[in-house]
C-alpha cells in the first residue's frame, strides 16, 4: 500500500492579545508592538493539518474525511471560532502567539488515531505563517 | 539541489465506489461522493522536480519541455474527462485524491528528462490535497 500524506485546511476567527506577566507594561509594549493593545485584535486563522498513512486499498483514503472533518470541528472550530483566545485553557499559561497555537493544534490532532499526524501549518495573516512538526525536524522540501 | 514546481489544471468528473461494498456501504463511507451519475472538480497539480542547475542553460529542467510532458501526459487524458469512465487506472482504483497523486506519480516517473520527479501535490479544492513522493 503506497503511502501518501493528505492535507486538509480550516479556517476560523478568533480575538487575542500578546501579553505576558512576566514583563512589566512597558516591556510588553515593546515587545508585543500594537499586539499588545490591551482591547485586542484578530485575525482570520488558516489551518492546514498534514497526516499520513498507506492509501486503503478498499476506500482510496488515508483516512476518511468525514472523520477529520467532525474530529476538527468538536476539537478546534466548536473551541476556537469566534472566541478570544487569550481566554481558552490553553492559553491561561502561554501567550497567544501564533507559534503556541500551532503546537497546541498539533497536540489536538495528534489525537485523532485514524493517520500518523505530520505536521501543523498556520497562517495568522497572508504575511504570517508557522509552521510545527512535533519535536521531529522534518526534511528538507517537505514544509 | 534544486527544487522546481509546475503546476496544471484540469476539470473532470468522478465518483467514489467500491464494487465489493453494497450500495448501502457505499453510501455510508462515501456519503454523497458515491452518487453515480458523478460531481467534478477543477483539480490544480503541482509537479515538484529535483535536480543540478545545468551550467550552460541555467536550468535544472527546460519549463517548457516539462509543461509540454504534463500536458501530454496527465492534462490531454485527465481534463473534461469522468476519471472512472475513461481514464484506464480508474477503473481498478477508486479515483480519490491520494490515488490520483499516485497515478500521475506513475505517469510521469519515467519521463522528465535530466531531474527526478520529487513530489506530485494534486489539490481537488482549495481546502483539500493530497502529496505523494513515490513512497512504497
Amino acid at each position: 500500500m503506497a503511502k501518501a500524506y493528505l492535507s486538509r485546511r480550516y479556517r476560523f476567527s478568533a480575538s487575542h492579545r500578546l501579553h505576558t506577566e512576566a514583563y512589566d507594561e512597558e516591556q510588553n509594549r515593546e515587545v508585543y508592538g500594537k499586539c499588545n493593545n490591551p482591547f485586542g485584535h484578530g485575525h482570520n486563522y488558516m489551518v492546514q493539518v498534514t497526516l499520513s498513512g498507506p492509501v486503503d486499498p478498499m476506500t482510496g483514503m488515508v483516512c476518511d474525511l468525514g472523520e477529520l472533518d467532525d474530529f476538527a470541528r468538536k476539537n478546534l472550530l466548536d473551541r476556537f471560532d469566534g472566541m478570544n483566545l487569550n481566554t481558552l485553557d490553553c492559553f491561561r499559561d502561554a501567550v497567544s502567539t501564533t507559534e503556541n497555537l500551532s503546537i497546541e493544534v498539533y497536540r489536538m490532532f495528534a489525537g485523532f488515531k485514524a493517520a500518523r499526524l505530520e505536521r501543523v501549518h498556520i497562517e495568522e495573516t497572508s504575511n504570517n505563517s508557522f509552521d510545527y512538526a512535533g519535536e521531529t525536524i522534518p526534511a528538507a522540501g517537505v514544509i | 539541489m534544486i527544487y522546481l514546481t509546475r503546476k496544471a489544471e484540469f476539470s473532470s468528473a468522478h465518483y467514489y465506489w467500491n464494487d465489493q461494498w453494497t450500495a448501502e456501504e457505499n453510501q455510508r463511507v462515501f456519503g454523497k461522493c458515491a452518487n453515480r451519475n458523478g460531481h467534478g472538480h477543477n483539480y490544480t497539480l503541482e509537479v515538484t522536480v529535483a535536480g543540478e542547475v545545468d551550467g550552460t542553460s541555467g536550468f535544472v529542467v527546460d519549463l517548457k519541455e516539462l509543461k509540454e510532458i504534463l500536458d501530454r501526459e496527465v492534462v490531454s487524458v485527465y481534463d473534461h474527462r469522468h476519471l472512472n469512465l475513461e481514464v484506464p487506472e480508474f477503473k481498478a482504483a477508486i479515483p480519490t485524491t491520494e490515488n490520483i497523486a499516485i497515478a500521475i506519480w506513475k505517469r510521469l516517473e519515467a519521463k522528465i528528462p535530466g531531474a527526478k520527479l520529487y513530489r506530485v501535490r494534486v489539490y481537488e479544492m482549495d481546502e483539500l490535497f493530497a502529496d505523494y513522493y513515490g513512497e512504497p
